[in-house]
């Protein structure tokens, strides 16, 4: 096989994805006369993905997580940032493009769209490891071991087409597809969204199962926080294009440093007929992404908000020993001399 | 997401190997009445032209002057004769020859030309893209009669010219339609996942878009066939085409219609040819494009 | 005991015109009171949203074949003209949707519309219908209303297009207000207002509400009662309390078991209801869970359950309800 086992580099301590400064805009028609407005899609984002975790992504809709996904797979340019894949730089003479795509690969939301209609089953998974050179026999009996690997019997299911599957079945296929290349990371946009309460138990369970057999490290978004919380090791919180929190799965839903992720966190229904929610945790919508607020960007809904967080943008800092230091928030009142009255003066 | 759902444990699991997917269009065409029935004509006609030659109960070409604008049904000449007392039955089944080519001919030059620039644009996108599809429009904003005249009165009259006009004519329609299918599948899902895992863009035109666009441009042109049919009769008319004695339905429209008066029956005949093909290629379309929608 | 608001008795709806029929509803029995809420749970294809449209006729009339019977008011859902019909729209019952991008005219304000909608259903002029709009837009909480009177709907977020819907379902004074998942589409955040809204408008309007939704923590932030739909039949109904505490039909068992939640083991594995549910053109005999119930047994292949009732007001449709008390 010419795509061998992936080495690991730079050991277990080094983050296998680190991201830096990523920003995408796009234009889009402002209201007025068609002039040029620009959505903030992601707008300086900074994280990293340590090797074995399963770091969740959250935030309303329209937040830029779709976009940040497609940003590292490189489906959409980056107007600015750096990838840096286990130490190497991803481009710019480091790792190329194509070894890099071998290595992370994706699985969609939705589950018909992402097949080609017209491939059966074997010959869409089959297709990545031919592109890497491997003989169409080889890449094809490979594809067998990976559709029975997620739980689809080659010998039914091999030969069909995506309109002869279920939706839980197609994603098994897309998570094969994605597995064909033998990734280290596994981006999973919304991949259980689409899929019916039972059936997306079975999905959640395979990739607990695969993780564990290949070694893979998940970005897992989701909006469904329950999910999110049940798969993640780490936890991110974005809101309009910029990282508002990033820790420990339980520091962030039960100790939550942002006033965002707090009400995020608190706007699950409860699941208790005897303590239902009274009283909804913020008020409002998400503001437009075409002029987001000035300042901090949540600062239009927060409850603590102060005239200072209209001006200035607060950074993405440790919070304290509490959530130790992989404890992230970008919340001036965290910010030591930010001049917020809950902030230590410093 | 409701678009299609099959519980698993109801599919019969003695499905194997599934049906291709030409199959399955072909088994859904198959139900369609109304479309296998012009596929019937279609077929017809086509064998008439190839065997014309064959089956033809006159010579065509050779008429007598004193037999001239008989009725239909005189003995000896079943549909009638025309103003130079030639057969009119012989000419329609050998008319059949040069009118199916001028309707077809220029559609898959054109099919062959317009789809590969409208796939090509469409995939790349950016400036190539908008290069393109703006000089189509140029073309695209003139209407497709006028086109093909200008374009045949420049070339000279003649058969080839004839066929190299609506050839172009033909481009534009084509290349937008193209261009818009490919645009769509660029930005599914499959595709992003292709160029996800690395694969050349050429291997992903090829394995994926290709697969998914030649069909609905393919049902797109054999739309145009009766349009084809309809612009090369009218430039026979005009003499810009086919000259006379050859027999073409356009041009037999052109030379009978003198007689509106005297044979009113015998002058529709080639117009009722150039009807029924042009709406039977029309309606074996409608049934392949709604048979190679996989939804159903 | 006065007669309930809703009383639905054997809803059959199947779709005609494919090869054979798709039987989306199976013999829906249903009854709702003045001011309960009702919330109807299942996922995706079990017969919900056909359901809600059955109780309003907005089903396809040429292609569907509706059975049974449906009460609302006192009055014959099924024999009612058209002239009737449009009457009972809007008046008796009303409804939500799940996309009020699409359930709203994008041509016209949204003060426009629901004036419209006064005037036609009560007789009044149009500058009272306005009048109304504007008490509407405040009850439901829109910010500014005066000035979101003259929006268009697609000025307006998500969340705020769902509450300026709700204002116009809600712009005849209906007894019965029907909801087809009128959340799923917002975010979180923007959800529990909506729920929130949703269950204070009931309670100071003493509405009979229909909440259809594929998520049981909805459910229960908002309503009474629950029925639990699979392959378009009711498996189970009971008070909110009794369906979380006490499932008792091996299908919301396993609903309720295979939710990922808070308390779960890091690593641990869910519970999962193996297979999907069945093809509704092709339903098997029995009972049509059987082929992934883990309690079936051989007659639950060719016997159809009927209704048992297991507690006070909990009623379930298993063979083997008894016996898996104990288990
Ligand atoms: N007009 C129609 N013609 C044919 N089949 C229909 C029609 N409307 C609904 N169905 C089918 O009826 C079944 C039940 O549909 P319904 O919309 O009630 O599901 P649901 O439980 O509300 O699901 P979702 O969560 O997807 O909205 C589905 O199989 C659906 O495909
Ligand atoms: N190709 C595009 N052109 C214009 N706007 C876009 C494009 N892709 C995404 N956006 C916008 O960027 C923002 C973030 O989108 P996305 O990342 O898809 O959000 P989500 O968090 O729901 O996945 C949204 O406002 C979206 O409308
Ligand atoms: S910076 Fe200000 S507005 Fe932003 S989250 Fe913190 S307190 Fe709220
Ligand atoms: S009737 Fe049988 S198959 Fe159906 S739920 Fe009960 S035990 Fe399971
Ligand atoms: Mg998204
Ligand atoms: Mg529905």
């Amino acid at each position: 096989m010419s795509a061998a086992a992936p080495l690991d580099r730079g050991g277990p301590a080094q983050p296998l994805l680190t991201v830096r400064g990523l920003v995408k805009h796009f234009a889009v028609k402002g209201s007025l006369f068609g002039a040029k407005a620009m959505v903030r899609a992601v707008d300086g984002v900074d994280f990293e993905i340590l090797k074995g975790e399963t770091l969740g992504v959250v935030g309303e809709s329209g937040c830029g997580k779709s976009t940040t996904a497609r940003l590292l797979m490189h489906l959409i340019e980056p107007d600015a940032g750096t990838l840096i894949f286990d130490g190497e730089t991803v481009g710019d003479g480091g790792l190329t493009m194509r070894e890099f795509r071998r290595q992370v690969q994706m699985v969609f939301q939705d589950s018909y769209a992402s097949l080609n209609p017209r491939l059966t089953v074997e010959a869409s998974i089959a297709f990545g490891p031919q592109v890497h050179g491997v003989q169409a026999r080889q890449a094809v009996d490979r594809a067998h071991g990976l559709l029975d690997r997620v739980g689809l019997d080659p010998s039914r299911f091999a030969g069909r087409y995506p309109h002869e599957l279920s939706g839980g079945q197609r994603q098994r296929v897309n998570i094969a597809r994605a597995l064909a290349l033998q990734p280290r990371l596994l981006i999973l946009d919304e991949a259980v969204s689409a899929l019916d309460k039972s059936v997306e138990a079975q999905v959640l369970n395979l990739l607990l199962d695969l993780k564990e057999e290949f070694g893979l490290t998940y970005l897992f978004i989701s909006h469904d926080l329950n999910v999110v919380r049940f798969m993640s090791d780490r936890v991110a919180v974005m809101y309009l294009g910029k990282m508002a929190e990033i820790g420990p799965a339980g520091a962030v839903f039960d100790k939550a440093a942002h006033p965002y992720s707090a009400a995020l966190t608190r706007s699950m229904p409860s699941m208790d007929p005897d303590h239902r929610t009274e009283e909804a945790p913020i008020a409002g919508d998400p503001p437009n992404p075409i002029n987001p607020p000035t300042g901090c960007r949540f600062h239009t809904r927060c409850t603590f908000a102060e005239s200072v967080c209209s001006t200035r943008v607060p950074a993405l800092d440790p919070v304290g020993p509490e959530g130790g230091p992989s404890h992230l928030a970008a919340c001036l009142m965290h910010e030591p001399g930010s001049g917020h009255s809950k902030a230590e003066a410093s | 997401m409701a678009l299609l759902r099959f519980g698993a444990d109801a599919m019969p699991s003695a499905i194997e190997s599934s049906e291709g997917y030409w199959a399955s269009v072909w088994r859904r065409l198959r139900r369609d009445k109304v479309a296998m029935i012009a596929g019937a004509v279609v077929l017809a006609l086509i064998l008439m032209a190839v065997f014309a030659p064959y089956i033809v109960p006159a010579d065509p070409f050779s008429g007598r002057m004193l037999r001239r604008l008989r009725p239909i049904g005189t003995e000896g000449y079943p549909l009638g004769s025309d103003e130079l007392g030639r057969d009119m039955l012989s000419r329609l089944i050998y008319g059949a020859r040069m009118s199916l080519l001028m309707g077809v001919t220029p559609v898959i030059i054109a099919f062959g030309l317009g789809s590969t620039l409208g796939i090509v644009a469409g995939y790349l996108g950016g400036w190539f893209n908008t290069i393109a599809m703006r000089t189509i429009d140029i073309f695209y904003a003139f209407p497709s009669v006028l086109l093909a005249v200008a374009l045949s009165g420049a070339l000279g009259a003649g058969l080839t010219n004839a066929l190299v006009s609506l050839s172009v004519v033909f481009i534009p329609p084509i290349a937008r339609v193209a261009e818009s299918v490919t645009t769509q599948v660029r930005n599914r899902d499959y595709v992003e996942a292709a160029r996800a895992s690395g694969a050349p863009g050429f291997t992903i035109v090829r394995v994926h878009v290709l697969g998914n666009v030649l069909g609905p441009i393919f049902v797109y042109a054999t739309s145009l066939i009766s349009v084809s049919m309809i612009l090369a009769s009218g430039l026979s008319f005009l003499g810009l085409g086919v000259r006379p004695p050859e027999p073409e339905w356009g041009l037999m429209l052109n030379t009978l219609r003198t007689a509106i008066y005297t044979q009113p029956w015998v002058a529709a005949l080639p117009g009722a040819m150039i009807f029924i093909t042009s709406i039977s290629f029309n309606l074996l379309s409608d049934g392949l494009r709604s048979a190679m929608d996989v939804k159903q | 005991m006065s007669e309930p608001l809703v009383q639905v008795r054997g809803l059959t709806v199947s779709f005609m015109g494919g090869p054979s029929p798709i039987r989306a509803v199976n013999g829906v029995d249903l009854e709702l009171r003045a001011g309960e809420t009702y919330a109807l749970l299942g996922e995706s294809g079990s017969g919900k949203s056909v359901t809600l449209r059955a109780l309003m006729r907005l089903n396809p009339e040429k292609k569907t074949r509706v059975e049974g019977s449906i009460r609302v008011d006192g009055q014959d859902v099924m024999a009612l003209n058209r002239k009737q019909l449009q009457q009972f729209r809007g008046k008796t019952l009303s409804m939500v949707f799940q996309e009020p991008a699409l359930a709203l005219d994008p041509v016209y304000t949204l003060g426009q519309q629901i004036a419209e909608a006064v005037a036609i259903h009560e007789g009044v002029s149009h500058a009272e219908g306005r009048k109304r709009a504007l008490e509407l837009f405040e009850r439901v909480r829109i910010p500014s209303p005066e000035r979101r009177l003259d929006a268009y709907p697609h000025e307006m977020s998500g969340g705020m297009r769902q509450r300026a819907m709700i204002a116009l379902a809600l712009s005849c004074r209906p007894q019965v207000l029907l909801a087809d998942e009128p959340t799923t589409a917002l975010d979180a955040t923007v959800q529990i207002q909506i729920l929130l809204l949703l269950r204070e408008l009931q309670r100071e309007l003493g509405l009979a509400v229909i909440f259809v939704t594929h998520d049981i923590g909805v459910a229960v932030e908002v309503a009474d009662r629950i029925a639990v739909m699979y392959a378009g039949r009711i498996v189970e109904t009971g008070a909110v309390r009794d369906i979380i505490r006490n499932p008792s039909h091996p299908y919301t068992i396993g609903l309720l078991r295979s939710r990922a939640h808070g308390a779960l083991q890091k690593g641990a594995r869910l519970e999962t209801i193996p297979g999907s549910p069945p093809d509704l053109a092709n339903l098997p005999a029995g009972c049509p869970f059987a082929p992934r119930c883990r309690y079936a047994i051989d007659q639950c292949q060719t016997v159809t359950p009927e209704p048992v009732a297991v507690r006070d007001g909990q009623i379930v449709r298993c063979l083997r309800v008894g016996e898996l008390e104990a288990v």
